[in-house]
Order: C-alpha cells, then structure tokens, then sequence
C-alpha cells in the first residue's frame, strides 16, 4: 500500500492553464466542497457527494476510484462526462492520458500498480453557455453500488442549439461507457426535452444493459435511462442556460 | 513498524505500530481507549467514528499511520468528570441511548457537525444532521430522538418528544433516562470486546462453509504444531453433552458425524494471538462428502428430499402447528367476497450492532500469575474473584447458558458461573449459545481466559435468523363487512436446528386471524429444517409475518367490499368478551379500538386524501393493525425472580439494590425496574442499583424474550420490594412501639396511627442488629393453556395501530416512508421516555422490513457475506413519528402494564404496502419491496407482485386446508 495523502501538492485543487487539476490524495469531501467543482463541474460534485458515507468521503479520494476501475464508479462516470484526463507517473516520467483510457475492463486498470502512480486528475472546467449534471439510482436491498449512474455535460449556444455534450453511464459494459451515438445525435439539435428522450433511445439502441442478479434487471435500467437521462439532460441545460447551479443529492 | 506520534484527547502519544495497523486497534488495544466500539470492520456500520483533525473518519479501516502527527479524538475526551458535552447531555434528554454501542460514534459524528456549524455561526437543520449521520447506523434508537438531541446540542430548544400518558406515580410513569446511559455516553461502558484479562487467548472457530456434508475425517495434527497455538478442539473434546438448544437438543457443541449448514462450528481453536488462531484454522483437514442441500421449507417437505436430520419420524417437518376454531367451509359458505392470496417474506437478519463474544475466565484464574491485576470494578462493582469457571457474555439468557455450558462440560450447573456483560442490542439473535460453550471448554483446556469475538461476517454466517416464510391466507367477509373465516397455510423456513422455530412459528400460526374477531379459523403452519442458516427469535416472533399477509388481505377486501379501511377493520375488532382464534376469552386490557381511533383521527385531521400526486411522486396512507402477546404463554411454566436489598446511611441516606438476571438489551429495563421498586419503597429511582445477570449473585429472572420482562421481572421487583418492607415490619413496630401486624408502608414510611418511621431509620436498626434487609421474590406469571385447550394461551396482549404516509417515486419506484402516526396500548406506560425510543426503534426496524432488509441465500450459501451487502434503515429513513400511548391496564401487570418490545415493530410492513397499493395501484405480496419489480409492474399495469429481482423460484404453490 502506497500513502499519497501527505506528499506535497498531491493533497490540492488547483485551477493550472485551463484546468481544474485534482491531486491524487484529495478526497471526495475536498471536492464536494470545492466552489470552483461545484460550478464549474458540477457532476463531478454530484457523483463524488454520494459515495459511501460522510466518514467514507473524508478519507477515500477520487483517484481510488478511478484505479478501481468499476464500471459505475460513481466519480469515475462523473469525471468521464467532463471529459476528463489522468496523469500517470512511473520510470519513465509523467504523462496525461484520457480518462476512459484508464479503464480495461471491471477492476481492471490500465495503471499497473506495482510500477505506475495515478498522480492528478484534471478537466476542463465548464464556461458560459455549459454544464453538467449527474445522477444515480441505488437499490435500497443488499449489494451497495447503483442499479445505473449517468451524468451529462452539456453545452448550448443562444438559440438553445447543443454545441457540445457528453454522456456517460454505468454499469453499461465492462468498463464505464461513453454514450457516443446519443453524442452524436444531440449534437446541433435544440436542447429540449423531445430531443433528449431521442437521445435515451439512442443510448438504448446502442448499448446491451445486463440483468444482474440481486442488482437490477435490464428492463429497469433502460427505464431508468429513458426517464432519468433526459432529466440530467434537461439538469444540464437549465445550468447552462444559466439558472444558478445547485448540486442536487449531496450526502444521500 | 512505524513510529506514530499523535495527539490522543489532548495527550502526547508516541508508539511503534505495525504498517498494517488500524487506527481502531491502536486505540482499543494499546491506549485501552474502549469507548470506540467496532461494528464490522468493514467501514459500513460507522460506530467507531473517531475525529482526526476535527474530521469524522471510520477508525476500523484508517491505517494507524495517515494518524501520524494528527490530533485524533475520542469520546473518552468530550467531558471531564464534571460536565458533560452538550451533545452528551442531550442524547441522555432524549433517550437517544439505548444499547449504547453506536453511541461513541453517533456522538463524535455529530461532535463534527457541531463544531463544523458552530465555526460558521449556523446551526445544523434536519438535513445537515441526515447528511452527516447517513451511514452511522443504530439499530435501537429509530433516530428520531438523535435528531432531536443533536438539535438540542447545537442550542435549538427542542424538548425531548415524550408522548402523554395517564398521571404518573411517584416514580413509574415518569419520563427518565435509562441508569446505565451515562456511562454509555462517556465511552464508559464496557461491552464483552472491552474486557482483557492478563494471559488472555484469542480462539477463533472453524466454520464447515458447506451446507449439509458428512463428516469423514477431521485432521488438527498442523493446526496444533503452529507455535502460538494452545488448544485445538474437535468434538471429541467435548467431556459432557455434545449437544444444545432452547427448545430441542439438536445442535452439536462440535459437528461429529454431519454438518447441517456452511456456519456450523467443527474445531475451535486458542492461539495467542487472532491472527495465530485464523492461520491454525486454516491448517486443519477436514474431509467432506457433500449431500444435497435442503434450500427451501416447502421443498423440505417433499417425498425424496434430503434429510437434514436422520432418525426422526417426521424427516424435515420440524413442526406441524394447527389452530382451529369453529368450521371454515360453514364460515366461507357465509362469506359474500373471499380473497385468497399467498404472500412471501425474507429471512432477515437481526444486525445488533455488537457482534457476539464470549471469555472464558478458569476457575482458580489468577491475573498475577501473568503479571497483571484485575480491576475489580471493570466487572461492574462485582469482585473478580474467579473461583469457579466463569463465562462473561451479552447474553439473554444467562442461567440458560450456565446450565448448557455446564451440561458440555458435564458438570453440574452451580459449578459454572455466567457474568452477563452489556449487550449491544440483541433482538432475539442473542438467545441461542454462540461462543459461551466454546470458550468454556477452551479456557479449561488451557487454564488461561480465553476471548471468542466473531467478526461481523462470522455473525451473519452463524446466528438464527428471522424466518423466511410462505403464508397463503383465504379471508372472508360478508358484504357488511363482517369477517366469517380465515384458513391459512404457513410454511416457515426452520434452518439446520431447531432453535426456537416451534414457539416461533406457533406465534405466527395463532396470530394469523389478526386481532379479529373471526368466528372460524383453520390455520395450519409447517416449520422444516433445511440447510439454511437456523431460525430463532427476531422481534415480533413469527406475527411479523403473519401480520403482513393478514392486514394486505383485509385492505384487499375492505376495497372488494367498498368500505374505509378503517372502518372495516373496526367492525371485526377483538374486545373485551370475545374470543381469540386459539379459544381464548378477552376479560380486560384490549386497547385496539382506542388506538385505531387515534390513529385515525390524527390521520384524517385536515384535508385528508388516502393518495394523491403532486409531481411524479405518488403519495398514499396506508393503515395496520396488529397484536402481540406478553410472555411465554401456551402453558409454559412463566416466572421471573428478583432480588432487594436495602442499605441506610446517615440520616435519611437510603440505597437499593435490585438483582436479576432480566436482560438488558437497549429495551430500557433497568429503568422499569428501578422505577417499580423505587414506587414501592417510595425512595428517589435513582437511589436504586440495578445489577443485571450474574448468576452467581442475581436470581433467575427468565429469558429475556417474548415482551415478557417489564410483566414478570417488573412483578417480581415490586413484590420483592414489597416482601422486604414486610420483612422490615417488626422492626418498624419495635421502633414505633406497636403491634408489628398494625404497621403499614407507603410513600417511604412505615406508619401506624398517625405516627412513622421512615425507611431508612428501620434498615438502619436492622442493619445494626443483624436482621437481614434484603429479600428475594420468585414472581409466576398467571398460568396459561397449551394450543389446542382453548384455554388462555396468553395472560396479556399488547394493541397497535399504525397509520403510514409513503411516497413512490413514479421514475424510479424508490418508496420513502415520511409520516408514520402510532398508537400502542402498553397497559401502563411505566417509563415513557424508554417507552418511546422502544416504539420509534420498532417501527424504523420494521420500515427495513418492508423496505430494506433481506439475508440472502444461495444453494443454502449466503449471499449476505458482509455487511455491506445487507441494508438496514439508517437515519436517512427515518420518518416522522407522532406516537401515542394507550393505556388499558392489565390487572396482573405491575402497575397495569404489559410487553411492548416487539409490537411497534409488527403492523408497519403492512402498512407500507397497504399504502404503495393506494399511490400505485400495485399491490406487493413479497417482503422487502422491490422497487424494480414495483415500478416494472407500474408501467405493465400489473395489478400484484409476488417477487423481488434475484429470487430465482417462483412462489411455491400452496394449498390450503391439506395437510402435507
């Protein structure tokens, strides 16, 4: 085992050219609590204010998250959605690479733990005109990880037209998923709730949900993806529109 | 190793510890700082909440060393011997300690939120306080009375909610803290884990893991060879009986021949260390060959199925049980509209928060011998002279224990000695012998004390659990709604022994009328072994089951018949002068009308709407009734036995003492009895000692089940108080100079003709002459009648009504109970503040019945291996509850009150899915609910669920009125 949580700058939120940069070593709590996170990357909020516990949230850190590799880690899709990046240090030095490359399959890592130290992870925080949203729906019985999780960032000019957007979502594979045809679709369309709910068929034609025992059933989650993705959807686009942003279920 | 400087409650700390320490051992077992309690070791159940740097963190899985050069708090620091932190002060306001092994944690989480909130000049709302407390679980409490506290501590003037009651006595009927809840909030008080004993070995217990093998060979040959290891035993080192149970002798101390489920106990080892004894279990062999296991109680019964216990006439029917009253064809032919469902309902899984352990202290133990001494006061006030075998436990049962232990031993049981430890809660899972019989072999075996604690996953392997039941119940009604019959067929999943599934599933099978008024009833139940976990007591002892499936079918009929549900229920009702299912008569103490009327007029108060929808939220009441019966009953010889002594000091300086070996659990026992005795001496309750559960020097006051304890062991306190002050008598009369026969006592005095003594003067001039001031009762509980007599099964019965408010997510199916408004006819509320924190304990604990809970099963393999797969209510749950307290007193109750342990937690299952039917028009016919299933059925404009996701088989077909 490897402490990171008291090497220098490791420990801090930082805002470096034009990213908000988090240290390996700082917690889901630090995040939860940062201004800069909760405006600017607002799933991210979302998605690390639900894990565990308050007590669970003061120690574990974002970085822990994502080297577990689950498919619905729930920092881990909130972080995908901001299309976010990870720097690795090992021998060889330090390099930035994409978040979704990080992810082999479930609790697999692309970070081998015994040579590679996942150091920061950064995004691009979001501007005028863009935000996110997340959300999960957990089964109140047994097994403590969500039936489904997804987030949203989204971005819309004056005419309300989608400029940008990123969805992902989980347990949908192996390893957290990247809805990119719905990408596709959205992209140039108003952003309105008729063209969301096309979005959620086009996350449904193009991934395989799973039934998985004592969890959820297929039949569910694709419930769940037709009626809550079109809400964080619609989440987003109301924050980029620019009503104030307030991050939605912290701490339950 | 590393070095860890840290500062602990304002003290300078500089010790070794290893890399791989956690933060908790650190504190526990090298500062003996036991005030932080652990609950599973696997960061769920937050209970060993410390503060590092000021913030909250799980202490069971923080590596010591992230420690390193930080200022660690624990709840040893809050207060000085003098004052009291106001959080503390305010959970002992509101009783929002009830077992007190959560408290430490509760405590220090919110300690955080306070500071917190304080630092920013805010105080904590509602949901602050649901945030910060999420996943630090209590499992008595219900929270709502942690709320309250902490709002209180953070200075908002909010009273502790103390339902009205009748007028109160001089002690009983006032609203006061449990006595032992002060050392509780101060990390005081010492559970079973928090005792050491210098030389003490650690054992650990060597579990099968299949479900139903027989047994080839057992090889311990490594196992002893390890250095460190001290004792190996197999069951052929059992000298005495090898078997126990409360009811039948069908469990092995150590599996011989067969092992019936994965958690039975083969060898257990004693090793220096628990890291020795788990590496020696590791080195012993055992060969299995694996039978097929029973997984179910329906296809237990069937021709051709494996046979868990050989050699009985009846193969895998543990039990037929049949009640029968009047004639079911007549009662149906009656019937205009009949409904006929079959409902299922989980196993579940107590999850006190304390996991079992037992110490085994040798006779003849001295702590010098290994360099130490014994604190004589650690054992509660008690001396530690060991000069027989001694087993400190938490236990419900302790005389029970001593006599199963002894008979292992094959001694006689006055030879053995139990010295019953706090019980960090127990709800019926700690009646059967976990440890107890192993650590006294072991510490005979080793001369040396020796500690079994079983960790969190090992107590979900091992210990009875809640049955699992299919009940299929046919009801009928006659169009003015009048009930005319009721046939149900039971099947109750039993496990691999029989614990106490028989009283059990007898419960389930008399209750399964409801407290109606039903003039035929046939109810036939099958309880069968399988190779499951066993099953045994659980709080609401089998009508928690029955309850869910009578109150669905009777808002399925008042909805055929077109009536209020209310109203239908209150035309069948049970009063005074009718008859129960199992013959017997109501004479007095039936309450339930007055609670339905309450509930309901709370209820209905405003601009009542049985549902509604606001949004996508779909908002129902739901409505339940229920009844439990008080003590053994059913024939059983039911009797309690308590102790008073009386010392006076200078002037008017009085103490008491009174002895038993009633449990404590959370339920508040100490404060009736202290009240009871107290009323009849007429001195101040707190000048009262209770001392519960040494053998040794308190009575037997009986198993601490069936919502007997307050009834006979309250009964047995206040005659013994009253046989001392009749034993005081003659001296009063010497003293007075009169005719010892003319004397009375009351309000503290002995009195004859205007003139008094008071109590302390006559035990002072008795104590100066020798005569003896302390007296003991043995208290019989009225008799009772066998099932079948039609005779009184029972000599008491607690009411209840409970009225929930529940709101269904129309996107996702997530139910979230918000209101609950309850009535519960107690008979006389003896301590109302304890009394409360039982009913919001049970209601919440059944919210997770309906709701949450559900110990899984696999191929007779739990699922459930950890905690973190088993979800009980935590604060987020928590509606809110208004409560009221009826009182229709039972003559033979002391003071008119009868049990009320379990009721609370019996009608609110019901209630929720009487209500997700009105918000949905679903109804849910399997516990927990699924909200999976529940939505998919929503959007199908299904009409019923009978399954939850994962279970694979269907619901049997069960056909009612044959016997299998």
């Amino acid at each position: 085992m490897v402490d990171t949580s008291r090497i220098s700058g490791l420990d801090r939120i930082s805002i470096e050219h034009d990213h908000i940069v988090i240290g390996c070593a700082v917690t889901h709590t630090q995040i939860v609590r940062e201004q800069s996170i909760r405006r600017s990357g607002t799933c991210l909020v979302e998605s690390c204010g639900v894990i565990g516990g308050p007590q669970v949230r003061n120690v574990a850190t974002l970085a822990g998250n994502v080297a577990h590799a689950m498919p619905a880690g729930d920092g881990s899709i909130g972080l995908l959605a901001l299309n976010g990046e990870i720097e690795v240090a090992d021998a060889a030095g330090c390099r930035w690479m994409p978040l979704q490359d990080a992810f082999l399959g479930p609790g697999k890592s692309a970070i081998d733990p015994r040579r590679a130290l996942l150091t920061r992870l950064r995004f691009r925080p979001t501007v005028a005109g863009e935000a996110s949203a997340f959300t999960r729906v957990m089964r109140p019985q047994g097994v403590a990880l969500p039936m489904i999780s997804m987030a949203a960032r989204l971005q819309v000019d004056g005419d309300n037209t989608i400029t940008a957007v990123r969805i992902s979502l989980g347990p949908a594979g192996p390893v957290p998923h990247l809805a990119r045809p719905a990408m596709d679709l959205l992209k140039g369309r108003p952003a309105v709730l008729q063209e969301f709910k096309k979005a959620a068929d086009a996350v449904l034609a193009s991934v395989a949900l799973r039934n998985s025992k004592h969890r959820a059933t297929r039949e569910y989650r694709e419930e769940m993806i037709r009626t809550q993705l079109p809400m964080i959807l619609t989440r987003a686009a109301e924050r980029a529109r620019g009503s104030q942003v307030v991050p939605q279920g912290l701490g339950l | 190793m590393s070095r860890l400087q840290m500062v602990v409650n304002d003290r300078a700390v500089d010790l070794d510890v290893p890399d791989s320490r956690f933060l908790s051992e650190v504190l526990r077992e090298d500062l003996g700082l036991t005030g932080t309690k652990i609950g599973c070791n696997e960061a769920e159940c937050g209970i060993c909440t410390v503060l590092v740097n000021g913030t909250p963190v799980v202490s069971c899985t923080y590596p010591a060393f992230k420690a390193s050069g930080t200022r660690v708090e624990t709840i040893e620091g809050l207060s000085t011997d003098d004052n009291l932190h106001p959080l503390q002060q305010a959970f002992l306001d509101h009783g929002a300690v009830q077992c007190g092994i959560c408290t430490p944690g509760m405590i220090m989480t919110s300690k955080a939120l306070l500071d917190e909130k304080l630092a920013m000049g805010e105080v904590p709302s509602e949901n602050d306080i649901k945030a910060a407390l999420k996943d630090t679980y209590c499992r008595c409490t219900g929270y709502q009375s942690v709320i309250s506290a902490v709002k209180q501590a953070s200075g908002q003037d909010i009273p502790p909610y103390i339902p009205k009651t009748v007028s109160a006595g001089f002690e009983v009927g006032r609203a006061k803290p449990n006595p032992d809840a002060l050392a509780k909030i101060r990390g005081q008080a010492k559970f079973t884990d928090d005792y050491h004993f210098p030389g003490m070995l650690y054992a650990r217990t060597l579990r099968a893991g299949v479900p139903h093998a027989r047994i080839g060979s057992i090889d311990t040959s490594a196992a002893r060879a390890l250095a460190g290891v001290r004792a190996v035993l197999t069951h052929e080192d059992v000298p005495g009986r090898n078997l126990h149970g409360i009811v039948d002798l069908d469990w092995p101390v150590l599996c011989s021949d067969k092992v019936r489920y994965s958690g039975d106990a083969v060898a257990v080892v004693a090793a220096d260390s628990e890291s020795i004894a788990t590496q020696a279990l590791e080195l012993i062999k055992v060969d299995y060959e694996e039978l097929t296991a029973v997984t179910d109680a329906v296809s237990a019964l069937n021709s051709g199925a494996s046979v868990v216990h050989e050699g009985r006439a009846d193969g895998n029917l543990l039990k037929h049980i049949k009640v029968k009253k009047g004639d079911v064809a007549t009662g149906f032919d009656q019937a205009d509209v009949i409904v006929d469902r079959t409902y299922r309902t989980p196993t579940t899984e107590h999850m006190f928060l304390e996991p079992e352990c037992a110490i085994g202290v040798p006779a003849g133990y001295d702590p010098a011998k290994f360099g130490g001494a014994f604190d004589k006061d650690a054992v509660r006030g008690i001396t530690a002279i060991h000069d027989k075998l001694s087993i400190y436990v938490g236990s419900q049962i302790p005389y029970l224990d001593r006599d199963q232990a002894a008979a292992a031993l094959g001694r006689e049981p006055d030879q053995v000695r139990v010295v019953a430890t706090l019980m960090g809660g127990g709800f019926g899972g700690k009646e059967d012998i976990a440890g107890q019989i192993h650590v006294a072999l072991l510490s005979e075996a080793t001369d040396r004390p020796v500690k079994m604690l079983y960790s969190r996953q090992e107590s979900l392997l091992f210990h009875p659990k809640r049955h699992a039941t299919v009940i299929r119940i046919r009801t009928g009604a006659t169009s003015e709604g009048r009930l005319t019959a009721v046939a149900a067929t039971l099947y109750g999943d039993g496990g691999a022994y029989a614990s106490l599934s028989e009283k059990v599933l007898t419960r389930a099978t008399t209750h399964a009328s409801g407290p109606y008024d039903v003039p035929h009833v046939k109810v036939d139940c099958f309880a069968a072994y399988t190779n499951n976990a066993p099953c045994g007591a659980f709080r609401g002892f089998g009508v928690s089951q029955s309850c869910f499936a009578v109150e669905s079918n009777m808002d399925i009929l008042a909805e055929k018949l077109g009536l209020d549900a209310v109203e239908f229920r209150r035309r069948n009702t049970l009063d005074v002068g009718l008859v129960t299912a199992t013959g017997q008569k109501m004479r007095e103490s039936v309450g339930l009308n007055e609670c339905i009327s309450r509930v309901n007029r709370d209820m209905r108060n405003n601009d009542f709407q049985w549902s509604w929808q606001e949004g996508r939220s779909h908002f129902a009441w739901g409505f339940a009734v229920a009844y439990k019966n008080t003590g053994l009953g059913g024939g059983a010889p039911d009797k309690s036995s308590a102790q008073v002594e009386l010392w006076a000091g200078p002037g008017q300086d009085i103490r008491a003492e009174v002895r038993t070996t009633a449990a404590e659990l959370g339920q508040g026992l100490p404060a009736v009895l202290a009240a009871c005795t107290a009323e009849e001496l007429g001195i101040p309750a707190k000048c009262v000692n209770v001392l519960l559960g040494d053998t040794d020097y308190c009575p037997d006051g009986g198993p601490t089940t069936a919502s007997r304890q307050t009834f006979v062991t309250g009964n047995a306190a206040r005659h013994a108080a009253r046989s001392l002050t009749d034993l005081l008598s003659p001296v009063a009369g010497k003293l007075l100079a009169c005719d010892p026969g003319q004397v009375e006592f009351n309000d503290g005095c002995f009195r004859v003709a205007g003139n008094s003594i008071s109590l302390a003067e006559v035990v002072r001039a008795a104590s100066g002459s020798g005569i003896p001031t302390v007296a003991e009762y043995e208290y019989w509980a009225p008799k009772t009648e066998p099932l079948g007599t039609g005779g009184d099964m029972h000599f008491a019965f607690g009411f209840c009504a409970q009225a929930v408010l529940c709101e269904v997510n129309g996107d996702t199916g997530e139910v979230h109970v918000r209101k609950v408004v309850a009535a519960h006819d107690v008979g006389r509320a003896i301590n109302p503040l304890t009394l409360e924190g039982q009913i919001e304990g049970g209601i919440v604990m059944c919210i997770g019945y309906a709701l949450t809970e559900h110990y899984i099963q696999e191929q007779a393999l739990p699922w459930t291996s950890v905690m973190a797969r088993y979800k009980m209510p935590g604060i987020g749950h928590t509606p809110s509850i208004i409560s009221h307290i009826v009182e229709h007193p039972t003559s033979s109750g002391p003071y008119g009150a009868k049990g009320v342990g379990e009721l609370p937690s019996i009608p609110t299952s019901a209630a929720i899915t009487n209500a997700i039917y009105r918000a949905t028009g679903v109804r849910v016919r399997s516990l927990p609910v699924d909200q999976d299933g529940l939505l998919r059925a929503m959007r199908a404009g299904e009409k019923e669920v009978e399954l939850g996701w994962g279970d694979l088989e269907p619901i049997p077909v069960v056909t009612l009125g044959g016997e299998k």
